[in-house]
């Protein structure tokens, strides 16, 4: 290691441990920022004589990521990983700087920070779940994001482990050297609804099938599926015991799952590593209090909204939903209109966060009754005194992180 | 009659929650007992006949289809000459113009409804909080409180011939053609760069595209609380932002 390198590295560690005894929260970024300004091509150097993997997509990125580093710390392994979802280079350069002698790093990146990242940290293998609309006052729009995604990865040597399932990751992936198809889900279909090659109508069958009406576009075969709880692998099948719940993240165990064979680990020992895991940050984090258990979820857009709203809609448990609409979530919550909240009519429901206004203006047009209470704190103790066992939370980024603060 | 809405490709046009719009509309005719219909008709199956057509915003490769397909379908052009109102936001207040241009700068045909074209601005993407003042109905203004609402977009909209601006755009870009406007609208048709979507803040909007489409004066009021409370919290907010 150089010295420039060691100086970076030791400056993120001393600037986020000052930050972490200022109690200003765990301080990654802050020292990421530093470590940066001192050598911005910090990622590279720490991710040097490393096997790295990527985890990118729109939704499911910190779960996934979460399960992956599982699957790759069996038999005691140190991995280097972003594990609070700063998930740009500050936050690469924190998580790396924290685990310098890791031999594997395992990092959550950023939709439009992909690009810039591979060519940095040079991974070994890329998993891409998904692109679906979110945050579009920072983000581009998701075509843009696919073009660019895949002139990156035309120029990188990874393996891609790609979701079969998403017309735009096929669009994105589909020239890379070396790819591995999974069967990973989509359940939010909106994004797809055009062929990003011709335009013409992407037509969706049975068993997540699709192809392009007009053109030879069409979904390759995966690899690997899911049979209910069982893995298919080219392998052999393995059964998931997850304790995570919902499709989407028996969807994320399956591209963690691909993810972890292509770097060497055993089938078995992955599948067990990641029934280890119960909460990721927080998400499906369960807290009781005066024998009410709340249940934490974060929704962050549409896609995500759809996800969940599977899990929750026929849970008779009062909802706490918080929406903000800060800088991290995107500050336009036009997409609160392309949720079907409509499903959730006949809950007990409860708006809150700071624009439980629009919140609740949307939820009028689906035509759910709700209560309301700008106070994420009283909104969660009301419906914990409405409840008879069950609290369901669910919030975009800020509102959660705020919500799981106010329930210990 | 049946109020016949239409929400046009919502398959291409729906980027920013637009399809809201007419969500909007159906349940505020509803809620006044107004026999009333939505009818969401994506781009492969021609346009059915309405009363009432809802355009949104997309991206460039989709936009570009919609205005293709609404050509060479026809029926967007006859239903407004036979009377039909058109709302249309974005890419589609774009598209229902002269023309706009695609992401590499080349100019489309529009459908030619309303007489406005876009090229494509040279300076950032207009991206954030819109206030306008809407002109007054002695100048041949819609007469409406002022407009909140969202803006994201990189084209810059001149308007010409019989078009006119909604208002005057107090915080935001809007129009981005120099002066200082926003939107356009003229004889059955109604443009803006709003989404957020734009009918939900403004339910005065609302009510003024019913009454055309509807062919009347006034509408019966509605419990518009949480309308109000929302407008007049972005009111206060956006009206304090420095841009």
């Amino acid at each position: 290691m150089d010295l420039r390198t060691l100086c970076a590295t030791f400056s993120v560690g001393l600037v986020n441990g000052v930050s972490r005894r200022l109690g200003r929260g765990s301080g990654t970024v802050a020292g990421g920022r530093v470590g940066l300004k001192i050598h911005a091509g910090l990622v590279g150097q720490l991710c040097e004589g490393k096997s790295v993997a990527l985890v990118s997509g729109t939704n499911g990125k910190t779960t996934t990521t979460a399960l992956l580093t599982a699957a790759m710390s069996t038999g005691g392994k140190v991995v280097a990983s972003n594990v609070t979802g700063s998930n740009m280079p500050a936050g690469h350069a924190a998580a790396l700087a924290a685990r310098r002698r890791a031999p594997i790093a395992v990092l959550e990146t950023d939709e439009g920070y992909l690009g810039r990242t591979i060519e940095e940290a040079k991974p070994d293998v890329i998993l891409l779940l998904n692109l679906s609309r979110d945050q579009l006052d920072r983000m581009s729009e998701v075509r843009m994001l696919a073009q660019r995604w895949s002139e990156a990865l035309s120029r990188s040597s990874a393996t891609v482990v790609a979701n079969a399932d998403d017309p735009l990751v096929v669009m994105a992936a589909r020239d890379a050297g070396k790819i591995v198809w999974v069967a990973g889900g989509l359940v939010w279909k909106d994004d797809a609804t055009g062929c990003p090659l011709c335009q013409g109508p992407i037509v969706f069958g049975e068993n997540n099938s699709w192809r392009c009406a007009e053109c030879s576009f069409a979904r390759p075969t995966p690899s690997w599926s899911l049979n209910e709880d069982m893995v298919v692998s080219p392998d052999g099948t393995v059964g998931l015991m997850l304790r995570l719940p919902g499709a989407f993240n028996r969807s994320n165990a399956l591209m963690a799952m691909a993810g972890a064979h292509v770097l060497g680990v055993d089938l078995q020992e992955a599948a067990g590593a990641l029934a280890s895991v119960s909460d990721v940050a927080g998400r499906f984090h369960q807290s009781e209090k005066d024998g009410i258990v709340t249940r934490m979820m974060l929704a962050k857009n549409p896609a995500g909204w759809v996800a969940l709203l599977d899990l929750v809609a026929t849970n008779p448990a009062p909802l706490v939903i918080g929406i903000n609409a800060r800088t991290a979530d995107g500050t336009d919550p036009s997409w609160l209109f392309d949720v079907p909240f409509s499903l959730l009519s006949g809950r007990t429901v409860i708006a809150t966060g700071d624009r439980w206004r629009d919140l609740s203006v949307r939820l009028r047009y689906a035509e759910v009754p709700h209560l309301v209470d700008g106070d994420l704190g009283h909104a969660l103790v009301r419906a914990q005194q409405e409840a008879h066992g069950s609290v369901d939370f669910i919030g975009n980024y800020t509102c959660f992180q705020d919500a799981l603060k106010a329930t210990p | 009659m049946t109020l016949r809405i239409v929400c046009v490709y919502p398959d291409l046009l729906g980027t920013y929650g637009d399809s809201g719009n007419a969500e909007v509309l159906l349940r505020r005719a509803a809620w006044r007992g107004i026999d009333a219909t939505l009818t969401m008709s994506r781009s492969e199956s021609p346009l059915p006949e309405g009363d009432l057509y809802c355009l949104g915003g997309g991206e460039d490769g989709p936009q570009v289809l919609a205005a293709q397909r609404l050509l060479d379908d026809g029926m967007l052009a006859t239903a407004v000459h036979q009377g039909a109102q058109v709302f249309a936001v974005c890419a589609g207040f774009q598209i229902v113009g002269e023309s706009f241009p695609d992401a590499s700068g080349t100019i489309h045909p529009g459908v030619g409804l309303l007489d406005v074209r876009t090229t494509k601005g040279s300076g950032r993407r207009a991206v954030g909080e819109v206030l306008v003042d809407v002109a007054p109905k002695e100048s041949g203004g819609l007469g409406l409180p002022t407009l909140t609402g969202f803006e994201n977009h990189a084209g810059v909209t001149e308007l010409f011939g019989q078009a006119q601006a909604l208002g005057k755009v107090s915080k935001g870009i809007g129009n981005g053609a120099g002066e200082r406007i926003e939107g356009a609208h003229a004889g059955n048709v109604i443009g803006t760069y709003l989404h957020g979507p734009v009918l939900a803040r403004n339910p005065s909007l609302a009510d003024e595209l019913l009454c055309r489409a509807l062919k009347v004066d006034v509408l019966s009021d509605l419990d518009d609380e949480r309308e109000m409370l929302l407008r007049d919290e972005r009111l206060q907010q956006v009206s304090a932002l420095t841009k």
